[in-house]
């Protein structure tokens, strides 16, 4: 039997994680998308265990959402990405640095 | 009535905004229709509000207006109070800038040539002067209409604004700068101790409604507060005092009296309006409707008393030895603002009240007609360059002929009426001071007549200009000049012998002014005066007029028929002289103990305290370590994607640790 | 659950302008370039009707709908008609700009009904989901905004910032609300409220979550320390979308607040109050502090920005209606200064020009004195000198926080006002006191003119007469 604590452990690993991966990157762009994919998928796993021993089905409606919401923002990101690529030749993240003080 | 009394302050703020904001626009003539008709209904209305008064159709309207906010307690509000006290102030306040308006047109008709060539400001310089003058006339009536001390100080501070702004209209000249940077440097004396004095008010009455003040006034009469130390202070005698401070910026009261006469660099249709008739009374009025404060302390009575009755010896007697035509009635004015205060200061505010009114009108009628001169004599001001203007400027000359009678108090005149009330009034006082008073307003009599004939005298009669290029070109100035002199010629006659009845002794002022029983000096009065004629009969017994007469004939002898004498008095008492020249010293004094005194210890201070202390640490010292932060603080903004979300997790840790573990 | 179509009345102004930006996406497709203006005109149509439909439909009654998802209240209504008025304005300032950089496309529109449309929802958000929708369709919208001038290297890259950093944000929102589910068993505002009044609620799970949560809504404020993509967003947007992020998102982020905080997580009151308060100062002190230090004036204007939301936040954390009231009537008013601020910056910049530079502000007095004097007001109004509006929201606060016996705080808050003034002063010195560099005359349309003068006088009108506002923003509120 697995409890909800290690569900919630397993979120939290995963939330870190993509935390971690967003500022420890340093090279590519799309590496973040998918750190932000993570982050949604950490919060996907509390949502429905947190529906699963709650009994309540609102959590996983939620998580519909938040897989369509995720697909939305994936397009909109890829969509900047191209952008930011024809603009500057680049999608290096240390290069963002035209904008600052 | 609310309509009206909206009407009558709006419709000159409509005319000032259209004429200020869309004058270029709408071109010079439209400018000036707009808004002397807005101020001519005001006039109207007005007009029909004292008349309301007069025949009691009226009733005392006191209510606001618009709820500005409410702050704790403390109520801010836009309020009308109108009684007979106002309406008298906006019939005056209304009439007097109307005839200044008419007058503008034709005084300013040339006003371009004021301005050389390609200066920006004297574009339009025409229209912005009508909407000046017509912001003017709003604020003061804002400041008469308020029944709070805060729409009071609203009013008091936009006189003022308008006041500076004309001060320094001619902006080209260096004078004008100067005389406006004076203006409001020393108003800046006054109004710091107004505003102390409206703080006073709005925390130990909790209000600032002159109801609600005036109705907890008596409670608190003995209240004792320690300002200082250990000394304490009766609560009343500070705020008047406070208050009156203010009153002695606004209205020009020995110290603070050295703005008035620079301000004759404005234009003079605003000396007329701003600088003697209306703004300049500020004072009087405030502390006319503030009777049942002053009541209470006698020590401020006293303060008003001494200090009015300086300001009205001692300014008469500079004003015999000035050759700048606007400048003597510039002192004059001084003078009689000296006069007003005196009646308040015995606790005869109708007097003062009165007084005010018939000197607007007189006084409004001098200046107008010394600016009629001035056109004349193509903006020459100096009146020994003058004189046998009579013959070529008739209507300036028989109005200025009746300006001055007034002045001087001539029997029957309107002057005459409310300078012998003034007089009487003091006589019958005991406060202390009185009897210093008595002599000063005694000696002034002999003074105005003086100076008002000396310049009469060097203006009118005599050789003609010495300038033959001038003679050439002199001749009666045009319509909008003389129509206006001749519509205040006839209140500044006839006016006190209407209204001094109910206005001095009668019930008009009975429920607006509040007089204690022991300081009614205006009542002890009318037991011995029935009508306007007995008033005069009284005259002929009292010194006041005989004095009046000596002025004349002295002023008559030394300077028209034996000038010479003038040049041996000059000669004898040449230190005498220097000193009225010198107006007693009072610029040179400020100047080196504002300017070069402090410059003196300031340069020690400012070697020492400024330069290290205060520049260096805290002025500069703190501009600096704030863009020191400033700058350091902006590098935290790397532009670097990781950093950003670095900032953001550690603020997640920050909340986390502090508010979870 | 009966469903019947009268319940979708209230929800009317949503529909309609979900309605809306899709015909005017449809109809952007079948117009030439130069016919381009009709898409403008719909929207702005669009934008007026849903007054009207907002007005109609509203009843003045709390309507809680769709099971608890929605809300329908005083509060929504009155911070709605200000969403599309000031989306009006910006709509109004953006057209010429836009016109003069070719990138004058329906496209505009439809991402600016559609984030007109998420801040609609979050400002009648009753569930955790529901604004959370709200969020990201107001987001997505804003972000693909960013990069509307997609020649623009500036612009990339700030919607690559923002977009990053946004999706971070909203991540942690959405943890914060999986935990608050997590502790109460729902995600519907008003069951969330009366769980947490019910003890035996687990108090560390629940304030754990509650971090995440306020993160989620600092970030929409841009409050420190999660306000980093405020300035450079506010710098690389095109100022066109500079001013529309800059304006209403603020009102649809003190709806969040209000919302999920207040409606739902009231109880917590005591533990948010702490978190706000070091929001609210951090915000104030970097804010003012770092916009003296910048020469840019949109930067300058996101620092600014950011230290406002400070004083929203004090209203807010005071947790009394009076607090509410304030921080309500502070983001309206804010909205309405920063689109005027915008508005001129606009006004001065032309085809192949942007007065981005403080220095492009140089004797504006003399170019034209009527637009120096709007600056003039608005400027006023920002650093709070009565009698404009500016003075009154952030008085309006300040009593607030002193009613809840939080004098320090309020102390702090004029501390950094006094700071704050001096860079918006200095555009108002740069303005009066300095020969132009530049001048070229102005050159915008009428109906900009007009309403930008609308704009810059309503901060003076306002100031004199604040009850208005302030008693609907009362009576909103409750």
């Amino acid at each position: 039997m697995i409890a909800l604590s290690d569900y919630l452990i397993l979120g939290a690993i995963l939330f870190s994680l993509s935390i971690a991966g967003i500022f420890l990157n340093r090279k590519n762009v799309i590496i973040l998308l998918m750190c932000i994919e993570l982050m949604l998928l950490a919060v996907n796993i509390n949502f429905v265990a947190f529906s699963h021993f709650l009994g309540d089905s609102a959590g996983q409606v939620f998580v519909f959402f938040i897989l369509t919401v995720a697909a939305a923002e994936a397009a909109i990101g890829l969509a900047i990405l191209v952008v930011l690529f024809r603009n500057r030749r680049s999608i290096n993240v240390d290069d963002l640095d035209a904008l600052k003080g | 009535m609310e309509t009206i009394y909206l009407l009558i302050v709006l419709a000159p703020l409509l005319g000032a905004i259209v004429a200020g904001l869309f004058g270029g626009r709408i071109g010079r003539g439209a400018s000036h229709w707009v808004t002397s008709s807005g101020v001519g209904l005001s006039a109207l209305l007005s007009l029909y509000v004292l008349f309301g008064f007069v025949t009691g159709g009226l009733e005392v309207f006191n209510g606001a207006v618009y709820t500005w906010m409410v702050s704790d307690g403390l109520r801010m509000e836009i309020g009308f109070l109108v009684d007979q006290l106002t309406a008298v102030m906006l019939v005056v306040v209304t009439f007097v800038s109307f005839c200044v308006h008419i007058y503008t047109i034709g005084y300013m008709a040339h006003d371009e040539e004021n301005w050389p060539g390609e200066s920006l400001a004297g574009s339009n310089s025409y229209q912005r002067f009508f909407a000046y003058i017509s912001l003017f006339t709003f604020s003061m009536l804002m400041l008469v209409m308020s029944n709070n001390f805060m729409q009071l100080f609203f009013g008091w501070e936009a006189v003022g604004l308008v006041s500076y702004l004309l001060i320094g209209f001619w902006s080209v000249r260096e004078t004008a700068i100067f005389a406006n940077l004076k203006a409001f440097l020393v108003n800046r004396v006054g109004d710091f101790g107004f505003i102390l004095g409206i703080g006073a008010v709005a925390m130990y009455f909790g209000s600032i409604d002159y109801a609600e003040v005036f109705a907890r006034a008596p409670e608190l009469a003995n209240t004792q507060i320690n300002v200082w130390g250990d000394e304490s202070w009766s609560l009343m005698t500070l705020i008047c005092v406070l208050l009156f401070i203010g009153a002695m910026g606004k209205s020009a009261q020995v110290p603070l009296h050295v703005w008035l006469p620079d301000s004759m660099e404005g234009p003079t249709p605003i000396s007329a309006l701003i600088h003697a008739a209306t703004m300049v009374t500020a004072g009087v009025f405030m502390v006319a409707r503030m009777s049942p404060l002053y009541e209470l302390s006698e020590t401020a009575l006293t303060f008003v008393l001494v200090i009015g009755a300086t300001t009205a010896l001692f300014t008469g007697l500079i004003g015999i030895v000035q050759n700048d035509i606007k400048r003597v009635v510039a002192y004059s004015t001084l003078s009689q603002l000296g006069y007003m205060m005196v009646a308040l200061g015995v606790s005869a505010y109708a007097a003062g009240i009165f007084h005010l009114m018939t000197h607007a009108f007189f006084k409004a009628l001098l200046f107008l007609a010394a600016g009629s001169v001035i056109i004349g004599m193509h903006h020459d001001q100096d009146i020994r360059n003058m004189g046998g203007i009579k013959k070529y400027m008739p209507v300036t000359y028989w109005t200025s002929l009746l300006g001055s009678l007034a002045l001087i108090g001539f029997p029957g005149f309107s002057g005459f009426f409310s300078k012998d009330a003034i007089i009487e009034a003091v006589h019958f006082s005991t406060i202390a001071g009185s009897g210093y008073a008595y002599f000063a307003v005694l000696a002034g009599v002999f003074i105005t007549a003086l100076y008002s004939f000396r310049m009469f005298f060097l203006v009118f009669h005599g050789t003609g200009p010495r300038d033959e290029h001038a003679k050439a070109h002199l001749h009666e100035s045009p319509k909008v000049v003389t129509v206006p002199l001749v519509l205040l010629a006839i209140p500044s006659v006839l006016i006190g012998f209407f209204t001094m009845e109910g206005m001095l002794f009668g019930e008009w002022f009975r429920d607006v002014l509040f007089v204690l029983p022991q300081h009614d000096t205006l009542a002890r009065l009318g037991e011995g005066v029935h009508g306007p004629v007995s008033m005069v009969a009284h005259g002929f017994a009292g010194f006041a007029l005989y004095f009046a007469a000596a002025g004349v004939f002295a002023a008559w002898y030394i300077y028209m028929k034996r000038p010479e004498i003038a040049e041996r008095i000059k000669s004898r008492f040449g230190i005498v002289h220097r000193i009225l020249d010198k107006k007693y010293f009072f610029d040179e004094l400020y100047q080196a103990l504002f300017a070069g005194g402090s410059r003196g210890i300031g340069k020690l201070l400012w070697s020492l305290g400024d330069r290290i202390l205060i520049d260096g640490l805290i002025i500069n010292g703190s501009a600096k370590a704030v863009g020191v932060v400033a700058g350091w603080a902006r590098n935290i903004q790397t532009g670097m994607l990781y950093h950003y979300a670095i900032a953001m997790i550690l603020g997640l840790l920050l909340l986390l640790t502090w508010f979870v573990i | 659950m009966q469903f019947e179509m009268s319940s979708l009345m209230p929800v009317l102004p949503e529909i309609f302008i979900l309605s809306a930006a899709c015909v005017v996406l449809v109809v952007d497709l079948f117009l030439k370039e130069e016919r381009r203006v009709v898409s403008y005109g719909m929207a702005q149509i669009s934008l007026l009707l849903a007054v009207l439909v907002t007005l109609f439909t509203a009843t003045g009654e709390r309507q809680i709908l769709f099971d608890g998802s929605v809300v329908r209240d005083a509060m929504s209504d009155v911070l709605k008609i200000a969403v599309y008025l000031i989306s009006a304005g910006a709509f109004l300032y953006a057209k010429d700009y836009l016109r003069d950089r070719d990138i004058f496309k329906g496209e505009f529109y439809v991402l600016g009904l559609f984030a007109v449309l998420g801040m609609m929802v979050m400002i009648s958000a009753n569930s955790f989901l529901t604004i959370y929708l709200g969020l990201e369709l107001l987001a997505l919208s804003l972000y693909a905004l960013v990069a509307f001038n997609r020649d623009s290297v500036q612009g990339s890259e700030a919607a690559m910032k923002y977009f990053v950093l946004g999706a971070l944000a909203s991540g942690m929102l959405l943890y914060g609300i999986s935990m608050v589910y997590g502790a109460t068993g729902s995600i519907e505002f008003g069951a969330v409220s009366q769980a947490l009044a019910n003890s035996g609620v687990d108090k560390r799970v629940l304030v754990f979550g509650l971090v995440f949560v306020v993160i989620g809504m600092a970030f929409k404020f841009g409050a420190v320390p999660f306000h980093m993509w405020v300035p450079d967003v506010y710098h690389g947007a095109p100022t066109a979308v500079t001013l529309f992020i800059g304006s209403t998102p603020k009102i649809a982020a003190f709806a969040l607040a209000m919302r999920m905080l207040v409606d739902g997580l009231g109880v917590l009151h005591a533990d948010w109050q702490g978190m706000l308060v070091i929001l609210a100062v951090l915000s104030m002190g970097v804010g003012n502090l770092v916009a003296i230090a910048q020469a840019n004036i949109k930067r300058m204007l996101a620092y600014s920005t950011i230290s406002h939301v400070g004083f929203i936040l004090l209203g807010i954390l005071a947790g009394t209606g009076k607090g509410y009231t304030a921080a309500m009537f502070y983001s309206i008013v804010y909205a309405a200064m920063a689109l005027g601020g915008f508005g001129i910056v606009m006004l001065l910049s032309r085809k192949g020009f942007e007065a981005e530079r403080l220095d492009d502000y140089k004797g504006l007095n003399e170019r034209s004195p009527w637009f120096a004097g709007m600056m003039l007001l608005l400027m006023f109004s920002m650093a709070g000198v009565p009698p404009t509006v500016g003075f009154f929201a952030k008085m309006f606060v300040l009593e607030a926080v002193v009613s809840v016996d939080m004098t320090w705080l309020a102390l702090v808050g004029v501390f950094f006002s006094i700071i704050g003034a001096f860079y918006y002063l200095r555009i108002v010195k740069l303005m009066y006191f300095d020969k132009p560099v530049d001048e070229t005359p102005l050159s915008a349309g009428l109906d900009t003119q007009v309403v930008l003068s609308v704009n810059g006088l309503a901060m003076l009108v306002l100031g004199l007469f604040p009850a208005g506002l302030l008693s609907i923003c009362a009576a909103a509120v409750g």
